[in-house]
């Protein structure tokens, strides 16, 4: 090494890198289809000298050597290239010559990749893979005292009602004097979403719709596709599809001028409207749609020039408080569809969540509250905020129910639960936890986009790269040679194989535990964890 | 599992019809206990059909703080029958030191008092009771209203009964409810033993409740001093029952449609589908997930008995204009009422009520599908 000052505080070796990229020489066949396919052009062709020792047998000759020169693929080092670990080398290579290969020990790219002073932005969930949900267990199964159910023959009704649903004496007295019931909507408790028309791809998109479609009208499974901020596409606004749509309005407000200039032309109500006030992967910051993503399409759905930077601010701006705002905010919106469509605020999961829940608890218009934990996925944000900022789902689900139990309305503000269901696979055992801990439904977005779409992220920092554009599946890119890769069709078959095994392993979580005729929220008695404080907290039985 | 077993007859009967009909059903239950319930009382009793009688087991300093009790209330007692057991209690059963039933007379500043205001007096002088006796096990009270006596032990119905002599002449009724076997899945706890009282209202169950804890949670929060106890998760039946009635104003078709309401689908093509489908909403924490058979009696004395929507405990009704039984098995029913025309016994399916109203003249039976009888 020359020592000429070269070397630079962020120069790395491949060592130092999250990622390893092992190839072989001997199988690859030089096709180059690798460095063609790396989102991050990673590695690039290489020639390599390679000095061979010759030496001959005998006296006569002596030992000599030559210089040969050999082609392959080089990796690179600087921190804008390091290796994201997508392993779409491995997928391309015709020979399986390549691979991507996990460090073995922390890397040092963490401490460089701020250059310029840009503090890390990438895509994913906290990347961490330890989930309380996961351990939570199911203990409390029928056995001789009653019988356990058939998951496959017996029948179930797996639905959950979204919307504010009046306590008994007041809904038979509002109907016998013919006053306004609140809008209530009967739908599967997955939903699925919030995604918006911009973080993912128009394939990723379309497919989805299509699923959700089919789901709805040939399976008759009432799944719901909330849309994330950034508005939907005219026709679907214009379509009878809407009603399978949850419209969600965020800070940035993108895409309601077109929602509102639609309004007198829907055929149907939309499912509901989702306020966001705060999202699990990045809570208190808002959406980060960055002008490589904002295309001509994008721009037109969103009512914004193309190609300009979409930071949402952080919080609404005609917002200052709950009583007032919020409320406010709410009662315009169920207005704005004659009070015939349910509206319900999602905010991260937090510790101040309880004063949230307590005011909507007074306010007649609030329809739900979904609350959103710290595993959840994005598109884009600031890793800090993604590995650091939030509350854990479990607890704070618990604590809401608790409190509406507390107060006797645990029937009617409906809470929903996001953020890392499914983190670890687990979807159908994560959402039936959270339901029993006191959720009427769950929400999922980045499960559905690794089962129904092949993302690659993954708490072990792979990919995660949604927010650059560059997504190698095309799920969550606007560059038409990337999002092309996705067959829509093949993303709505996916999606209803997805959706139909979930409902098929929640029938085999509760059916041993005898229930059937409706969905188990609050059956905390069937919960059990075998760490101690954990099940203290959560109110449920601790078991070894 | 439980037997069930109750009969309504125009005339009083002893109450070992009922335990000799769940003694044939001996097979269905361990004999682990017995509950008896009866009202529209003959023999002594029928003399004293205003007043309040208190049922319940005390020790005898159970009986002094009861008596100081009432006293302070300016209750006067009127009537009493009490069990002092001489005998070696059957095998399992506790050494109890009397079993009390006691008409009393209610205070004078009572009088005056809505019939409502009253109600809810004895029911919080009950529960008042009971939790006096709870501290040291001094007192279990069941029931405390006109008309109703209440009997409980651990053990089998027969030998329980032969104990305590239940055959006594002194106690009759027209109606009577019987359970044998009290909740075994936890601890015996005499309060886990069916049926369960509140207000007039009674009822109990076979099978077991796997949705009690959330409904136990949603009746809890109802603001409602009468929902307390759940030593057994058939409890929630009751106090459901009581719910329809006391506080919606329902009635016992309605109580079946909150139990287990109709399908989406079904709800769809029913003459009262909103209507309905705005009840189960409001009312979805209290769906019963069963498997349940449930029989009860209303502050009217019409029994009654449902199944939840997965029809997997057994239930039988039939017999004679004057006399009809509901029973868990067919040899229990054939036990009380042998002379009847069998090809009228009916066994109610997921979809039915069937009902023996306080004229005891036929069975009646609403189908969940039917259009309901009274609009709301």
């Amino acid at each position: 090494m020359e020592p000429d000052g070269q070397l630079k505080p962020s120069s790395l070796s491949t060592k130092d890198l999250p990622w390893q990229v092992l190839w072989s020489k001997e199988k690859c066949s030089l096709c180059g289809r690798c460095t063609a396919v790396c989102p991050v052009q990673a590695i690039e062709p290489g020639v390599h000298r390679k000095r061979v020792l010759q030496v001959p047998l005998g006296l006569t000759e002596k030992p000599g050597n030559i210089f040969g020169v050999y082609h392959g693929i080089r990796q690179r080092t600087d921190v804008a290239h390091a290796c994201i670990g997508c392993g779409m080398c491995d997928m391309v290579c015709p020979n399986h010559a390549i691979m991507p290969i996990h460090n073995d020990e922390p890397d040092k790219l963490r401490f460089h990749i701020n250059q310029g002073g840009i503090p890390r932005r990438r895509g994913g969930r906290r990347n961490a893979r330890e989930s309380l949900l996961d351990s939570i267990k199911f203990v409390r199964i029928s056995m001789l005292t009653d019988p356990a159910l058939d998951a496959g023959r017996h029948e179930f009704e797996l639905r959950t009602l979204l919307g504010r649903i009046l306590p008994p004496e007041e809904a038979l007295r509002v109907t016998r004097e013919g006053g306004w019931l609140p809008p209530v909507r009967e739908i599967y408790p997955l939903i699925l979403g919030s995604m918006s028309f911009g973080a993912l791809s128009p394939t990723m998109w379309e497919g989805l719709q299509m699923g959700v479609a089919y789901l709805n009208e040939e399976l008759g499974m009432p799944v719901r596709f909330a849309t994330g901020e950034g508005g939907c596409p005219p026709r679907l606004l214009r379509s009878r599809f809407l009603k399978y749509i949850i419209l969600q309005i965020a800070s940035g407000y993108f895409g309601w001028d077109e929602i509102i200039h639609a309004l007198p032309e829907m055929k149907e109500d939309p499912c509901a409207i989702e306020i966001k006030y705060g999202q699990g992967a990045k809570p208190g910051d808002g959406g980060l749609l960055m002008w490589y993503k904002v295309n001509k399409l994008i721009a037109a759905i969103r009512g914004v020039p193309t190609g300009v930077n979409l930071p949402s601010p952080p919080t609404h701006q005609t917002k200052y408080s709950i009583e007032e705002a919020v409320a406010k905010m709410i009662q315009s919106m169920s207005m704005a569809w004659g009070f015939r469509v349910p509206v319900y605020p999602k905010i991260s999961a937090t510790s101040t969540a309880l004063a949230v829940l307590n005011n909507l608890t007074r306010n007649p218009y609030a329809a739900a509250l979904s609350m959103d934990g710290e595993d959840g996925g994005t598109g884009a944000a600031y890793n800090i905020s993604m590995d650091h900022m939030g509350h854990p789902i479990a607890g704070i689900v618990r604590d809401a129910y608790l409190n509406l139990v507390k107060i006797g309305k645990q029937n009617e503000i409906p809470i929903f639960a996001g953020g890392g269901v499914g983190k670890n696979g687990n979807l159908a055992a994560n959402a039936a936890a959270l339901i029993m801990l006191g959720a009427s439904g769950v929400q999922a977005g980045k499960y559905i986009m690794q089962a129904s779409a092949g993302c690659l992220g993954s708490e072990a920092d792979r990919c995660n790269i949604c927010n650059i554009g560059l997504c190698p599946k095309g799920i969550t890119s606007q560059d038409p040679r990337l999002y092309r890769r996705l067959d829509p069709e093949k993303v709505a078959e996916r999606l209803v194989e997805v959706v139909v095994s979930f409902d098929t392993e929640l029938k085999k979580i509760v059916a041993p535990l005898g229930r059937s005729t409706s969905l188990p929220i609050g059956m905390s008695d069937a919960l059990g964890i075998s760490d101690r404080d954990a099940a203290e907290r959560l109110g449920i039985r601790y078991v070894l | 599992m439980c037997r069930l077993f109750s009969i309504t007859s125009k005339e009083p009967l002893s109450p070992m019809v009922a335990i000799r009909a769940l003694d044939v059903m001996k097979e269905g239950h361990d004999g682990s206990g017995v509950g008896l319930f009866m009202t529209d009382l003959g023999g002594d009793f029928e003399q004293f059909r205003g007043g309040p009688i208190l049922s319940g087991i005390f020790s005898n300093t159970g009986i002094k703080a009861l008596d100081r009790y009432m006293m302070d209330m300016d209750f006067m007692t009127k009537y009493k029958l009490s069990f002092r057991p001489t005998k070696r209690p059957p095998t399992g059963t506790p050494r109890r030191d009397n079993y009390l039933i006691r008409v009393y007379e209610y205070p004078p500043d009572w009088e005056n008092l809505p019939e409502a205001e009253v109600q809810r007096r004895l029911m919080m002088c009950r529960l008042q009771l009971r939790e006096m006796g709870e501290k040291d096990g001094s007192m279990m009270v069941f029931s405390f209203w006109p008309d109703v006596i209440m009997i409980k032990e651990v053990g089998d119905p027969m030998t329980v009964a032969d104990y305590l002599g239940l055959n006594r002449r002194e106690l009759q009724a027209r109606t009577i409810l019987a359970q044998g076997r009290q909740n075994t899945n936890y601890a015996i706890d005499i309060y886990a033993c069916h049926p369960f009282f509140i207000q007039g209202m009674a009822t109990m169950t076979n099978g077991e409740n796997t949705a009690f804890l959330p409904i136990r949670e949603f009746l809890m929060s109802r603001k409602e001093p009468g929902y307390v106890g759940y030593q057994s998760d058939s409890e929630v039946f009751t106090h459901i029952l009581h719910y329809t009635y006391r506080h919606l104003n329902l009635d016992l078709e309605t109580y079946k449609h909150i139990l287990t309401p109709l399908k989406d689908g079904e709800l769809a093509n029913h003459p009262n589908g909103p209507w309905l489908r705005m009840l189960k909403q409001s009312c979805r924490p209290l769906i019963i997930d069963g498997p349940n058979c449930v029989m009860g009696c209303l502050p009217d004395k019409t029994l009654f008995m449902l199944q939840d929507s997965k029809k997997l405990r057994p239930g039988v009704v039939g017999g004679n204009p004057g006399m009809f039984a509901f029973s868990s098995e067919m040899c229990g029913l054939d036990a009380a009422i042998p002379a009847r025309d069998k090809s009228r016994d009916f066994q109610p399916m997921k979809y039915d009520t069937v009902f023996v109203g306080p004229e005891r003249q036929e069975v009646g039976r609403w189908n969940q599908m039917d259009s309901l009888s009274r609009l709301h």
